[in-house]
C-alpha cells in the first residue's frame, strides 16, 4: 500500500530496508506489517467467498421445496461455508491483526521468525485454491460437514484427498503463526513491558497461540487417519474393520472445542482494548481478565464431548461434561461483568469501533446464554443438531468474532494507513449490520426449538416464516459489508481525498505503544526498543497504576 | 445497539404472531418453542428448558440493564467525567460466586432428569431402529415384525428439484412416512438404535428422544408415551444427500389397538416395504390395490394402519406382463432408487453411478438382480424388497432411459436369492 512509501520517506534511517517495488514485495516480504496486511486481505476475500456460499444456502432455504440447488450441492455449500469461514476467514483475520499489532504493542521491531511468517501466510492461498478447486471436480466438493465425521466423509469422491491436504496446510499455517506469536511475546517485549503490563490483546493471543499449538496437530492426526482409512486399508474409524467411528468425534472435538476459543479469545482482547479507549477509563479487573482467559483456555480441553452428547456416552461421562461445560459460564461471565464495569461511570463516546465492541458484548452474551442452555445435557438432546445450535454458534462467531475483527480494523486502520475512515458511513455500516445480523440469526432459535434440524436443504412448512426472515437478514448483511470494504479501501488508497494528517495518538483515550509511533506506522517500528519506566503509564494496559497509588495516599 | 435490540423484538413479535401454528406438525407446540411433549420425561425436559431460559433472561436484564444505563448516563456528550476505579477483588469474588451458585441450582435438576433418561431398565418391549441412507428400519424384537419406513410418496414427489408442486399443498410435507412406527401408550418402550451405513440420529422431539444411530454401535434409549397421537420427527445427524428426507412418524395407540395392529402385522409377515402398504383406512376395509398407497396421515381418529397381507401375497411366482412390471417398477424405483440414481437414471457420479448404459444393465439379468439384492460399496442391500418389487424395478431399469435389455420375472429373483 502506498502509505508505506510515505512512511519510508519520513524515516531516513530506514532507507536500506524499504519494501521492494511491485508484486515481489508481497511475495518475498518478511515484514510483519506487510504480512498483517496480506492476512487481512486474504481473510476478507474468504469472508466474501464464504458469504456467497451462505447466500446459496439462504436462497434455497427462503422457501420450502427445492428451487435452486440439488441437495448434494447444498451439503457442499454448508460444508465449504464452514471450512472457508473458520480456516480462511476468522483465523487468518486474527493472525493478521496479531501480525500488525503484537510487535507494535510490546515494542519490538518484528515477529521473532519473519521468514516462517512469510511461509505461514503463503501456504494459505495454496490451501484454499486446493479446497475451492474441489467445487469444480466431478462429484463436487466435500459434502459431509466441516466436522468430517466418518463414515459419511469417506463417501466423498475425488475431493477427499484435496480436503485432507488442504486441512493439513491450514494447520501448518496456523501452527507457524502461533509459534511465531508465542515466541515473540515471550522473548521480545521491550524492557519494562512485564507480562502483567501487556495489552490484553497480546495476552489473549499468547493464550490462543498455546491452544493452537496444542490442538492443530490433533486435527492433523485425525484427518490423516481418515486418509489412511480411505486409501490405505486401515480401519481407525470403520466399525466393520474393528475401528470406532465415535473415536473420530472425540479426537475431532478435542481439537474442535479449543478451536472455538481460538476464534473468540483474540476478540476478548480486542474488545478489552477498545472499550477502555472510548470509555476513557482503564479496563476494570485487568488481572481477573487474564486469569479468566487462562481459565477458559484450560476448561476448553475438558469439555469437548458436549458436542456429542447424543452418541450414547456412559451416564458418568455425560454428567462430567455437563458440569465442566457449565463451569465455562463463570469466567466468561466475569469478562462480561468487567466490560460493563469498565463502561460504568466512564465518559463514553460512540465511534464505530466502540459501537461494534458494545454490540459484541451484547450479542456475544446472547450466544453465551444459549450456550448455557446447550450445556444442560437433557435439554441438549433436544437442541442438538438443530437450528438452535446454528443460531448459538453464529451469535458467538458473527456478532462475536467477526464483529470484533471489524471493530479492530476500524480502530487501527487510522494507525495503519494514516487516514481516518468515514465515521458516518461507519455508523451506517454498524446499524445495518447490527439489525441484519439479528434478523438473520434470531429467528433460527425459534426454528430450531420447534424442530428444524441442521444441514437440510428443505423443511416442513411450519418453519417457513422463520426462514424467510433469516434469508432476508443474510442478504442484507452481506450487501451491507461492502460499505465497510469501500470505507477501509478508501483509507488504504487515499480515495475521496482522504489525507494522511492524523496525530500519533489517533484516539484521545487510547493507551499503548502503538500510539507512540507515527500515523501511518512506519515500515519499521521500534528498531530500538522503547523503555517502559514505572511512570510511563500511558504506554501500557495497566496505565494508571501510579494514579491509583497516589489516590491511596490521598485517602 | 439499542436499535438492534428493538429490531429484534419487533422481528421476534411479528414472527411469533405469524408463527405457523396452522402448519405446526407437532401436537404439543405452537411452532416456536420446544414442544411440551407427550411423555413425562419430555415434560421435564421442557420444564428445564424454560427454567434455564428464564434464568438467562433474568441475568440478561441485570447485565444489559446496567450496560444500557451506563451507555445512557455515562456519556461524554452529557458531560460525564470518567471515574478512575479499575479493580476490586471483592466485586470479582462476588460476581464469580453468584453465577457459580446459579449453576449449581441448574445442574442438580438437570442431572436428575438425565439419570432418569438414561435408565433403560425394566422395559415392556424393545424396538430396534436401524438407520439407512435414507430410511429407517423398525424391528419389534421378539415379535417377528419388521419393516422399513421411508418418506411419504407425495412429499417425495414434491421435494424434487423443480417439481412445481407447492409444499404447502402436501399434507405434512417432509414429516410423513409410508410406514409409521406404531407403539402402545403407557408402556416403557426400549429402543436399540444402530445404523447400516453412516451415522444418523433418531429424533422425535415430543418424546424428547434423540440418539445417534452409529454403525458398529447399538445405542439404548427409551420412552413411555402418555397419550395416543401421531408424533413426528426427523433424522438429526447429517447423513448425506437426503439427510433432510428421512422423517420419523410414531403413532401411539391404546394398548388394545396396538395389539390388534401387531397381530395383523404378523398375519402378513412378508415385509410391506416397497409398495408402501399401510393406509389410513378403516381396519376392516383394507383392500389395498397395488397402486400408490395413501400415507399414514394423522387422520383425526387414529386408525389402524393395517398392513397388507393382500399386497405381498399374490404374484410371488406368477409371471407378469411387461407393462405391469414396468408400471410397478417405476413406483418401486422412485421410492427406493431415485434418491441416488435420480429419476433420470443418470445418477450423481462418481458416488452414485449412472444407470444409463451401465455394465450391470447391459450385462446378464442375474448379475443385475444379485447386485440389487446384495448391494455393493455405497449401495445398501435391498433384500427386504419382495421378489415382485425387485423384478419390477430391475425390469424398469433395464427398459428405461434408452436401456434396451431384457426384463426379469419374480421367479428369477426368487431363484437368485438362493
Amino acid at each position: 500500500m502506498a502509505h508505506h512509501d510515505h512512511a519510508h520517506a519520513d524515516h531516513a534511517h530506514d532507507e536500506h530496508h524499504g519494501p521492494e517495488k511491485g508484486i515481489m514485495r508481497w511475495i518475498k516480504t518478511t515484514n510483519h506489517k506487510d504480512l498483517g496486511t496480506l492476512y487481512l486481505f486474504f481473510s476478507f476475500t474468504m469472508f466474501f467467498i464464504g458469504g456467497l456460499m451462505s447466500l446459496v444456502i439462504r436462497a434455497e432455504l427462503f422457501h420450502p421445496g427445492l428451487q435452486f440447488v440439488d441437495p448434494e450441492f447444498f451439503n457442499q455449500m454448508t460444508t465449504m461455508h464452514a471450512l472457508v469461514m473458520i480456516f480462511g476467514g476468522v483465523m487468518p483475520g486474527f493472525v493478521g491483526l496479531a501480525n500488525w499489532m503484537v510487535p507494535m504493542m510490546i515494542g519490538c521491531s518484528d515477529l521473532a521468525l519473519p521468514r516462517i511468517n512469510n511461509w505461514g501466510f503463503w501456504l494459505l492461498p495454496f490451501a484454499f485454491t486446493m479446497l475451492l478447486s474441489t467445487l469444480f471436480m466431478p462429484g463436487g466438493a466435500p459434502a459431509g460437514g466441516w466436522t468430517m465425521y466418518p463414515p459419511l466423509v469417506l463417501q466423498t469422491g475425488n475431493a477427499f484427498p484435496f480436503l485432507i491436504f488442504a486441512v493439513h496446510l491450514m494447520g501448518i499455517s496456523s501452527i507457524t503463526g502461533a509459534i511465531n506469536v508465542a515466541v515473540t511475546i515471550l522473548n521480545m517485549r521491550a524492557p519494562g513491558m512485564t507480562l502483567l503490563k501487556m495489552p490484553l490483546f497480546v495476552w489473549t493471543w499468547l493464550i490462543t497461540a498455546y491452544l493452537l499449538i496444542a490442538v492443530m496437530p490433533v486435527l492433523a492426526g485425525a484427518v490423516t487417519m481418515l486418509l489412511t482409512d480411505k486409501y490405505f486399508g486401515t480401519s481407525f474409524f470403520t466399525a466393520s474393520g474393528g475401528g470406532d467411528p465415535v473415536m473420530f468425534q472425540h479426537i475431532f472435538w478435542f481439537f474442535g472445542h479449543p478451536e472455538v476459543y481460538i476464534m473468540i479469545l483474540p476478540s476478548f482482547g480486542i474488545v478489552s482494548t477498545i472499550i477502555p479507549t472510548f470509555a476513557r477509563k482503564q479496563l476494570f479487573g485487568y488481572d481477573s481478565m487474564v486469569y479468566a482467559t487462562a481459565s477458559i483456555a484450560f476448561l476448553s480441553f475438558i469439555v469437548w464431548a458436549h458436542h456429542m452428547f447424543t452418541v450414547g456416552m456412559p451416564l458418568a461421562g455425560e454428567l462430567f461434561f455437563m458440569f465442566a461445560t457449565m463451569l465455562i459460564a463463570v469466567p466468561t461471565g466475569v469478562k462480561v461483568f468487567n466490560w460493563v464495569a469498565t463502561m460504568w461511570k466512564g465518559s463514553m463516546t460512540f465511534e464505530t469501533p466502540m459501537l461494534f465492541a458494545i454490540a459484541f458484548v451484547f450479542l456475544f452474551s446472547i450466544g453465551g446464554f444459549s450456550g448455557l442452555m446447550l450445556a444442560l445435557t437433557p435439554v441438549d438432546f433436544q437442541y442438538h443438531d438443530t437450528y438452535f445450535v446454528v443460531a448459538h454458534f453464529h451469535y458467538v462467531l458473527v456478532p462475536g468474532a467477526v464483529f470484533s475483527i471489524i471493530a479492530a480494523v476500524y480502530y487501527w486502520i487510522p494507525k495503519w494507513t494514516g487516514r481516518m475512515y468515514n465515521e458516518q458511513w461507519g455508523k451506517i455500516h454498524f446499524w445495518l449490520s447490527a439489525i441484519f445480523i439479528n434478523v438473520t440469526f434470531f429467528p433460527q432459535h425459534f426454528a430450531g426449538l420447534a424442530g428444524m434440524q441442521r444441514r437440510v436443504p428443505d423443511y416442513a412448512v411450519q418453519f417457513v416464516d422463520w426462514n424467510i426472515w433469516s434469508s432476508i437478514g443474510a442478504f442484507g448483511f452481506f450487501v451491507t459489508q461492502f460499505i465497510f470494504i469501500f470505507n477501509m479501501l478508501a483509507s488504504c488508497y487515499g480515495w475521496f481525498g482522504r489525507k494522511q494528517n492524523l496525530p500519533d495518538r489517533v484516539w484521545e483515550g487510547a493507551h499503548g505503544l502503538e500510539w507512540t509511533v507515527a500515523s501511518p506506522a512506519p515500515y519499521h517500528t521500534f528498531e530500538d526498543p522503547p523503555h517502559i519506566g514505572e511512570h510511563d503509564h500511558e504506554l501500557t494496559a495497566v496505565h494508571d497504576e501510579v494514579d491509583a497509588l497516589d489516590k491511596h495516599k490521598l485517602s | 445497539m439499542k436499535k438492534g435490540w428493538l429490531a429484534r423484538i419487533a422481528a421476534g413479535t411479528s414472527l411469533a404472531l405469524a408463527a405457523a401454528s396452522a402448519w405446526a406438525y407437532t401436537e404439543t407446540s405452537g411452532g416456536y418453542n420446544l414442544p411440551t411433549g407427550a411423555t413425562e420425561i419430555a415434560k421435564e425436559v421442557h420444564g428445564l428448558h424454560m427454567a434455564v431460559f428464564w434464568v438467562c433472561v433474568a441475568i440478561a436484564l441485570v447485565v444489559f440493564g446496567a450496560m444500557f444505563y451506563s451507555i445512557y448516563a455515562h456519556r461524554r456528550s452529557k458531560g460525564h467525567k470518567p471515574a478512575d476505579f479499575h479493580e476490586s477483588t471483592t466485586v470479582e469474588i462476588i460476581w464469580t460466586s453468584i453465577p457459580f451458585v446459579i449453576l449449581i441450582g441448574l445442574a442438580i435438576p438437570a442431572a436428575g432428569t438425565l439419570i432418569k433418561m438414561e435408565d433403560t431398565r425394566n422395559a415392556d418391549m424393545t424396538v430396534k431402529v436401524t438407520g439407512y441412507q435414507w430410511k429407517w428400519q423398525y424391528e419389534y424384537l421378539g415379535e417377528d415384525v419388521s419393516f422399513f419406513s421411508t418418506l411419504a410418496a407425495d412429499s417425495n414427489k414434491a421435494r424434487q428439484l423443480g417439481s412445481g408442486i407447492d409444499p404447502k399443498s402436501v399434507p405434512n410435507y417432509l414429516v410423513d412416512v409410508d410406514n409409521a412406527l406404531v407403539l402402545p401408550v403407557g408402556k416403557k418402550v426400549r429402543f436399540l438404535i444402530t445404523s447400516n451405513d453412516v451415522i444418523h440420529a433418531w429424533w422425535v422431539s415430543e418424546l424428547a428422544v434423540k440418539k445417534d444411530a452409529i454403525p458398529g454401535y447399538i445405542n439404548e434409549t427409551w420412552t413411555k408415551i402418555d397419550k395416543p397421537g401421531t408424533y413426528r420427527g426427523v433424522c438429526a445427524e447429517l447423513c448425506g444427500r437426503d439427510h433432510g428426507f428421512m422423517p420419523i412418524v410414531v403413532k401411539a395407540l391404546p394398548e388394545a389397538e396396538y395389539q390388534a395392529w401387531l397381530a395383523q402385522q404378523k398375519g402378513g409377515a412378508a415385509a410391506p416395504a416397497a409398495a408402501p402398504a399401510p393406509a389410513a383406512a378403516a381396519p376392516a376395509l383394507v383392500e389395498l390395490a397395488a397402486g400408490p398407497a395413501t400415507t399414514a396421515t394423522d387422520a383425526a381418529p387414529i386408525q389402524l394402519a393395517a398392513a397388507t397381507p393382500a399386497a405381498a401375497a399374490p404374484a410371488a411366482t406368477k409371471d407378469l406382463s411387461r407393462e405391469e412390471l414396468l408400471k410397478k417398477g417405476e413406483t418401486v424405483y422412485n421410492a427406493n432408487c431415485a434418491a441416488c440414481h435420480q429419476a433420470t437414471g443418470k445418477g450423481l457420479p462418481p458416488n452414485f453411478p449412472s444407470l444409463v448404459g451401465s455394465p450391470y444393465i447391459k450385462g446378464p439379468a442375474l448379475a443385475h438382480v444379485k447386485h440389487t439384492l446384495n448391494g455393493a460399496g455405497l449401495m445398501p442391500p435391498f433384500k427386504h424388497l419382495s421378489d415382485l418389487d425387485i423384478a419390477a424395478v430391475v425390469s424398469y431399469e433395464r427398459s428405461s432411459w434408452g436401456n434396451k435389455s431384457d426384463i426379469v420375472q419374480p421367479a428369477a429373483v426368487a431363484a437368485a436369492r438362493k
